[in-house]
């Protein structure tokens, strides 16, 4: 039982940054119907500015509040800035060519910069794996008799952050005026036009939007693994990409619930069987998903217009 | 290049709105107009009929900034609006209510309704305002917290017009509002339409529905592959013999 409750913890932990950056996917997806397989690894520049700063301000003061909160806004606001980069050098002058275009760049972002920062050059730092900086120092916080349950500090702040992210999203995303003209040109961007909405902003802002929460789940995962490679991107990215599609791409709630699964099941599979099943299980399960519904959990399977 | 236009019957005098010159719109190598031109005065309902693929929708979406005139020059109140975008219209007064509606179905009738006033900053004005589109049709009301995707087509077809009315355009462009619709809800929407014209919105309308166009329209534009053919005033139109045999199946 206390087993099943630690796995239940655990689970959620990893589950809720995975849907971070899920919920990245799913926006941009929903936008502009683009799979942006770059976003992976827009994450990892993103930990890799969090570890720069860190290292930056000492050890010292990356472990005091302030510096845990100029750690996590340097990393998300220059993702934000890279996610605009992106969007405006890469992915708009292809807006309006055929869909498969965007997608191969999209690729080939991802490849740009998970291959580019294993050069050992200049500021880049690297293929070898780092130690990333202990800026929340592990504390057990919570034990239940004989060391059954164990609770870690980290774990408990991560999820908050992370609760607080998605709750921030969701807000911005139903309750604002900004919200509202994104989930206009996320069916139409044509005709969000003709609402006087400047469609061209909307989406720009959504990908800084979605690269700034990569940035700060990417940072989350990285205290938990207490390390930073290159290709963290290229796994994580595919694991919240995988959480996204078994929610139903596209659809917000959908993101968060398909990757507190995933969490759940990965950590399962860890606990229970062996962990070298973990990733097996984990596209299993999402292959389940897709033949019982095809459009993921939270999906509706659009009739093409004709 | 083309034919002279045959004219029939008096224009009513409006002061000038919306001119278009030469107007002229390519899908890569098919050319959809040929250049076309035609006036929309101040307070005037215009109606555009002709064919399927006669150019009716691509007139409306190059006249909205949705499609790039390949040739030509649009002026709206005597400013050149050739080369802006659909986004930078609308704070010029310009309203598209397009073809099949585009309505946003994954947003409530209230939501939709706000989008139409996307750029006001008025928000008392903009309440008042989305009183008078229940005024005009008291359904929505009934089902603003609705999806939008969960109305009726008439009833869709209404909140494109009343959303388009919330942006208080000069000029409403109005893309086949009869077009699979019950004949009452039809009357409805065209009565409205008058009702909304004699408060001094000028509109453009496209209607495959020659009768109900040149009933409702002061002056009539007849498209034919990409370029104007005929014009005249509604009623005189109406009584050709040419457009009673092609458009009206007499």
């Amino acid at each position: 039982m206390s087993q099943l409750l630690q796995h239940l913890i655990n689970g959620l932990a990893s589950g809720t940054i995975y849907a971070l950056v899920a919920l990245g996917y799913t926006m941009v997806y929903g936008v502009l119907k683009l799979i942006n397989f770059a976003h992976g690894d827009v994450m990892m520049v993103g930990v890799y500015m969090g570890y720069a700063t860190a290292f930056a301000l000492g050890r010292e003061a990356q472990r005091s509040l302030w510096g845990v909160v100029v750690i996590f806004a340097v990393a998300m606001g220059g993702c934000a800035l890279l996610g605009f980069l992106i969007e405006r050098f890469a992915y708009r002058p292809l807006r309006e060519k055929p869909r498969l275009t965007a997608l191969i760049t999209a690729i080939g972002i991802s490849f740009a910069l998970s291959y580019g920062f294993q050069l050992d050059i200049g500021f880049l730092p690297g293929a070898s794996p780092r130690a990333f900086p202990e800026v929340i120092v592990p504390t057990e916080w919570f034990i239940v008799g004989d060391r059954d349950v164990v609770v870690w500090n980290w774990q408990v702040i991560s999820f908050l952050i992370a609760v607080t992210l998605m709750g921030a999203l969701q807000f911005l995303v139903y309750r604002t005026r900004f919200g509202k003209a994104m989930r206009a040109v996320s069916w139409d961007h044509r005709t969000a036009a003709l609402m006087g909405i400047p469609t061209d902003r909307i989406i720009a802002l959504t990908f800084m939007l979605s690269s700034a929460l990569a940035a700060g789940a990417g940072l989350l995962y990285a205290i938990k693994d207490t390390s930073v490679s290159p290709l963290m991107g290229l796994y994580v990215g595919l694991k919240a990409f995988v959480a996204a599609v078994i929610g139903g791409i596209g659809n917000v709630p959908g993101a968060v619930v398909g990757a507190l699964l995933l969490g759940l099941v990965e950590e399962f599979v860890v606990g229970y069987a062996a962990s070298t099943w973990r990733d097996a299980v984990a596209f299993g399960f999402l292959i389940l998903v897709l033949l019982v519904k095809p459009g993921g959990l939270f999906g509706r399977v659009a009739a093409e217009k004709v | 290049m083309s034919e002279p236009v045959k004219v029939l019957g008096e224009r009513r005098a409006f002061a000038p709105l919306l001119t278009v010159e030469g107007l002229q719109v390519r899908y890569g190598a098919i050319q959809a107009l040929r250049g076309v031109s035609l006036q929309v005065g101040k307070g005037e309902m215009v109606a555009l009929i002709g064919a399927n693929g006669a150019g009716k929708t691509s007139t409306l979406r190059a006249v909205s900034g949705m499609l790039k005139a390949a040739a030509g020059r649009i002026t709206l109140e005597g400013k050149d609006t050739t080369s802006l975008k659909a986004h930078q219209l609308v704070p010029r007064g310009m309203a598209h209510a397009p073809e099949g509606r585009g309505i946003f179905p994954n947003l409530t009738v209230q939501e939709n309704l706000e989008l139409g006033a996307y750029l006001r900053r008025d928000t008392a004005r903009i309440e008042q305002d989305m009183e008078k589109g229940f005024t005009l049709f008291p359904v929505l009301k009934e089902r603003r917290r609705q999806l939008a995707g969960t109305l009726s087509g008439g009833e869709q077809q209404m909140l494109a017009i009343a959303r388009a009315l919330l942006s208080k355009p000069q000029l409403l462009l109005l893309d086949e509002p009869s077009l699979g619709l019950a004949p009452q809800v039809t009357e409805t929407i065209f009565r409205t339409l008058r009702e909304v014209n004699a408060t001094g919105v000028s509109v453009l309308l496209v209607e495959q529905n020659a009768h109900l166009a040149l009933n409702a329209a002061h002056y009539g534009y007849v498209l034919e592959t990409g370029e104007v053919v005929m014009a005249g005033a509604g009623k005189a139109l109406l009584e050709s013999a040419e457009v009673r045999r092609a458009y009206l199946g007499e």
